[in-house]
């Protein structure tokens, strides 16, 4: 097989583990098997990155999303449920009327995105770099320096905020 | 045929849609926030395909065509303060009300 046939084969099956595990975080009757497959969800969209050469943010995915907001969130799940019964993930009254919004706003994505005709580069790697992670960086400290700081204040702000929120009084 | 950008684009707006409809569906205030990160992760998907397959325009070289890998990072980090503050929302919620329904949680409801 020649590397555009595995390349395919890896989308197709990452992006079957994908949407069947969406599907189990938002259908599994108990919600802590939600989160779980929201774990999988999490690491299948690092492979993706890495199938898109985006290796940094594929690492960033990893230590960030399945390390610590995964942590997060089974911390909470802890924290506020007594039990983990199978009816501990239950649908609203609404359920249907949000299927239809999913499905006619997903159907109306999808059909403009095929019929889209994007001017595609025909480079190996984004933009022709090697380095990618070395790219970013000087990026990240020269471009987008003000931007960078300020996303710094933001996790400050949030920790501190999180804190006193969360806080016994 | 091989992968190009619309397969990517379509799997980012199936999952779009898979995390809309478990924000508008479920009744459990973490399985909503848990719809929320599936959405900001097919954004994240879309922009780092666009950053890959999109040309350099002349304008731009100095970014390297990485402009996309640097907002999905900047979306990472406003998603991991977003985590946080709502789960210590959720936390305090459930001290006052002992329940994370969000049909408990109707004082704003008109």
């Amino acid at each position: 097989m020649t590397t555009d046939n595995w390349a395919a084969l890896v989308f197709y099956v990452i992006s079957i583990c994908l949407i069947v595990s969406a599907l189990g975080v938002v259908l599994l009757p108990r919600i802590v098997h939600s989160a779980l497959a929201l774990v999988l969800f999490f690491f299948m969209i690092a492979g993706i990155y890495i199938l898109l050469q985006a290796d940094f943010i594929a690492a960033t995915q990893v230590i960030i999303y399945v390390g610590a907001i995964t942590v997060l969130f089974l911390f909470a799940i802890m924290l506020t449920h007594r039990s983990y019964a199978p009816d501990s993930n239950p649908g609203n009254s609404q359920w249907m009327a949000a299927v239809v919004v999913a499905v006619v706003i997903g159907g109306i994505l999808v059909g403009v995105l095929s019929q889209a005709r994007f001017q595609i580069t025909s480079a190996i790697t984004p933009g022709g770099v090697a380095d990618v992670t070395a790219a970013l960086g000087k990026l990240l400290m020269g471009p987008y320096l003000v931007p960078f700081e300020i996303a710094g204040m933001l996790l400050l702000a949030a920790m501190i905020g999180a804190i006193v929120i969360a806080r016994e009084t | 045929m091989p992968i190009s950008l619309t397969h990517y684009l379509i799997l980012s707006a199936v999952i779009f849609s898979i995390g809309l409809f478990g924000a508008l569906a479920k009744r459990n205030v973490v399985v909503i926030l848990m719809s929320i990160e599936l959405m900001f992760n097919a954004v994240n998907v879309a922009l780092i395909a666009f950053s890959r397959y999109l040309p350099v325009p002349p304008a731009d070289a100095a970014q390297q065509g990485l402009n996309g890998q640097v907002f999905a990072l900047f979306i990472i980090a406003v998603a991991a303060a977003e985590a946080a503050v709502a789960l210590a929302i959720i936390l305090a919620i459930y001290r006052e009300r002992r329940s994370v329904s969000v049909e408990d949680v109707n004082l704003m409801k008109w």
